[in-house]
């Protein structure tokens, strides 16, 4: 018998975030030679960091995404800040804390709504873009945009701006918030509760499709609160490390299909991102969160990828119930940042990015020129998985239709399990080795 | 009635910050979408490269042999070329590397070098085709945006005003961070008066938000009309900076324009500020 083989290409991969593509063969129904392939160009972020000023940076790393710069900020601040501001006042270093939460829960809340409405969610009802969705479902995508836009308003409220903020320095804020501001933006998080709690409702109820993986779930955790901007790396098999020990356990390598870097973690794919993130912390959501959570059919952990929009919604949830206990009985500081003090040495971050863990490196000489840099985003830490996922998801497909599956579902379904995991793959292609592997 | 106007939105080497400009729109959004048709814009999940259309806009610098087939393309595809952003504008903050040794970069960087197409330098749109209309920041916002669209829609060319930054912050009444020595104030602020603010020669369009929260301008929405960089530069040696720092400062954004080069060139470290890395 002669073997088929059929070539699928997806040479562009829509209603992600940079430029991807998906190559695979149906060779007598097996999948093979599956390639998740970035080709958007390198940028050297990396290379042109070398020589900056350490105050440069905030602003220098956010251009690596525009979806979530805060994220990027928050991580450059942390590590400068661990190395440059030894003597944080511990008051300052609350309000700090709870103020960076507050920035980081608009970018989460922003970042997800987009996620769910303009990217995920035509998918689930079979358009192809939430434009085209919102003619038959406005008041879905209406709400959508509403919640995307109060993170946005969050984000301005202390950034000035929602995309590249400029609110942010090593060692604080440049200026506060005026009590005015805060109040208006409480109402608006006070408006769009239910909202959210509908949000969830709502994707919960949805028959989304089931892919029952086996894989390893890493988050940051501390033991205050569902982690958003400090805490220890986990996974749900028992890795504890601080932010200094990651380059011991992840590792990065290059793949020829690819601009952007693979990660393992002791020589395996893993998760980042919402679902890991609930997998290990859930029991840490806000209390009106964790009751919403009880109601729905879905408990965590759970492995079922495509269950990770809902994950998004339930950090939304999450993240305005945060936002609105923060900025109760806001008061700003006399002065919303403290001094540096210049030393020469090496620091590093960690931070959880709305995709996930996302972590920098940064090593300063004695004037605070940056030496070096290295910084790992989440999706170049979710690429191994999301080809695992594609691998046994396609399989699985063929395996049920035989004979009868086509071409356009196996694309569709393709992309379908790319978009569980918001890769963002203009974060994910400017990025520098650790090591050379052999 | 007539056809709604063709759009289409293009993206090459960039965080896709400006596409966002769009996409944050809004319930307006929606409403975009009633008075135009968007036919090529993958981030949101139109996918029609080859269609022609009225209007192209074009996010990120061109930084492959590819994208350069790509560009003349998008050319002879679409009646308007509009690029949206530091990145498609003037090469963007990528462009730095245009500056250093491409090849010496990528070598640098990845173990594999081999795998990965890059031509060694990047390049503003306007390098390879004609643009008929810019629109500036880093990012644009979504304001700009609807100020274009709502102009073309009226069958008017988009107001292309590049005042200085200045005269945003004239108007909102701030207090120059550039000239004002403050006489009060804790002994920090007093250390961190005059502060080196890239206003003077930056376009205006994104409201004067770094004034806003009191720190300098950093130039991220580029070279305003008569810009004088050379003359700025001058100003900042005044304020005690070396020309290392003035060079680093001038070529941050907008690297690839000539009138920044040429300024930071006269500064005598400028070779060591970007060779030396």
């Amino acid at each position: 018998m002669a073997s088929k083989t059929v070539p699928v290409r997806l040479p562009v991969l829509a209603r992600v975030e940079g430029e991807g593509a998906l190559e695979f063969a149906i060779r007598d129904g097996q999948i093979e030679d599956l390639q998740l392939r970035i080709f958007e160009p390198p940028r050297y972020f990396e290379k042109f960091l070398q020589g900056r000023h350490y105050s440069e940076v905030p602003d220098i790393v956010a251009r690596i995404c525009g979806i979530c710069p805060v994220a990027y900020q928050m991580t450059a601040v942390q590590a400068l800040e661990s190395l440059l501001v030894p003597d944080m006042p511990e008051e300052l270093a609350l309000w700090l804390n709870s103020m960076r939460q507050v920035l980081y829960c608009g970018e989460w809340i922003q970042s997800h709504a987009l996620h769910i409405h303009l990217l995920a969610a035509p998918d689930l009802f079979g358009f192809d873009s939430a434009i085209a969705m919102a003619k038959k479902y406005p008041d879905i995508v209406q709400r959508g945009v509403r919640l995307q836009a109060l993170g946005n308003d969050i984000i301005s409220l202390l950034g000035a701006r929602s995309v590249h903020p400029v609110g942010v320095k090593v060692g604080g804020f440049y200026k506060a918030p005026e009590t005015a501001q805060v109040d208006a933006l409480l109402e608006s998080l006070q408006a769009l509760t239910t909202e959210a709690e509908a949000l969830v409702q709502w994707l919960a109820a949805l028959e989304l499709p089931q892919s029952q993986q086996t894989f390893t779930s890493v988050s940051l955790h501390n033991n205050t609160g569902y982690a958003v901007y400090r805490g220890n790396i986990i996974s749900d098999q028992g890795l504890d490390i601080s932010t200094e020990e990651y380059p011991q356990y992840f590792s990065e390598f290059q793949a020829p299909q690819s601009t952007a870097f693979h990660a393992h973690l002791q020589g395996q794919p893993y998760l980042v991102g919402p679902l890991a993130r609930l997998n290990n912390n859930a029991a840490q959501l806000q209390p009106q969160t964790l009751t919403l959570l009880e109601s729905l059919p879905v408990q965590f952990p759970d492995n079922n990828m495509f269950n990770s929009i809902i994950a998004r919604a339930l950090e939304i949830h999450h993240c305005i119930i945060t936002a609105i206990a923060l900025l109760q009985n806001y008061q700003p500081p006399a002065q919303p940042w403290h001094p540096v003090t210049l030393q020469a040495g090496e620091c590093s971050g960690a931070t959880e990015a709305p995709r996930g863990l996302l972590w920098h490196y940064y090593k300063l000489d004695k004037a605070g020129n940056i030496v070096s840099a290295n910084i790992i985003p989440p999706t170049s830490q979710n690429q191994a998985r999301i080809e695992a996922d594609l691998q046994i998801t396609l399989q699985n497909y063929l395996l049920e239709k035989g004979e009868a599956y086509t071409e356009d579902r196996v694309r569709q379904l393709g992309e379908q399990v790319i978009r569980n995991y918001d890769p963002c793959i203009s974060c994910a292609t400017h990025f520098l080795r650790l090591k050379i592997h052999a | 009635m007539m056809d709604k106007p063709r759009i289409a939105v293009h993206k090459f080497a960039s965080c896709d910050g400006c596409q966002l400009a769009f996409l944050n729109m809004g319930p307006e959004l929606l409403e975009l979408a009633n008075h135009v048709e968007i036919v090529h814009f993958v981030e949101a999940g139109m996918v029609a490269p080859d269609a022609e259309v009225d209007i192209a806009f074009v996010e990120g610098s061109v930084s492959t042999e590819e994208d350069i087939e790509r560009i003349h393309a998008i050319r002879k595809l679409s009646k308007q070329v509009i690029t949206i952003g530091a990145c498609a504008g003037s090469g963007g903050l990528q462009a730095l590397r245009n500056l250093a040794d491409g090849e010496q970069w990528l070598n640098e960087l990845y173990p594999q070098p081999q795998y990965i197409q890059s031509l060694n330098n990047t390049h503003p749109v306007k390098d390879y085709i004609k643009v008929d209309f810019e629109v500036w920041g880093c990012p644009v916002s979504t304001q700009q945006i609807k100020q274009v669209v709502t102009s073309l829609l009226l069958g008017a060319s988009p107001l292309q005003s590049k005042d200085k930054i200045c005269l945003e912050c004239k108007r909102q009444q701030r207090v120059c961070t550039l000239v004002t020595i403050p006489t009060t104030g804790t002994p920090k602020e007093l250390e961190n008066r005059q502060k080196a603010c890239l206003g003077p020669i930056t376009a205006a369009g994104c409201g004067a938000l770094c004034p806003s929260v009191g720190r300098a301008c950093y130039g991220c929405y580029g070279l305003a009309d008569n810009a004088e960089p050379a003359a700025l530069a001058r100003r900042f040696e005044g304020l005690g900076l070396v020309s290392k720092a003035i060079a680093q400062k001038l070529l941050l954004f907008h690297s690839h324009e000539d009138a920044l080069r040429r300024a930071a060139e006269n500064m005598s470290e400028t070779q060591e500020a970007f060779n030396g890395q």
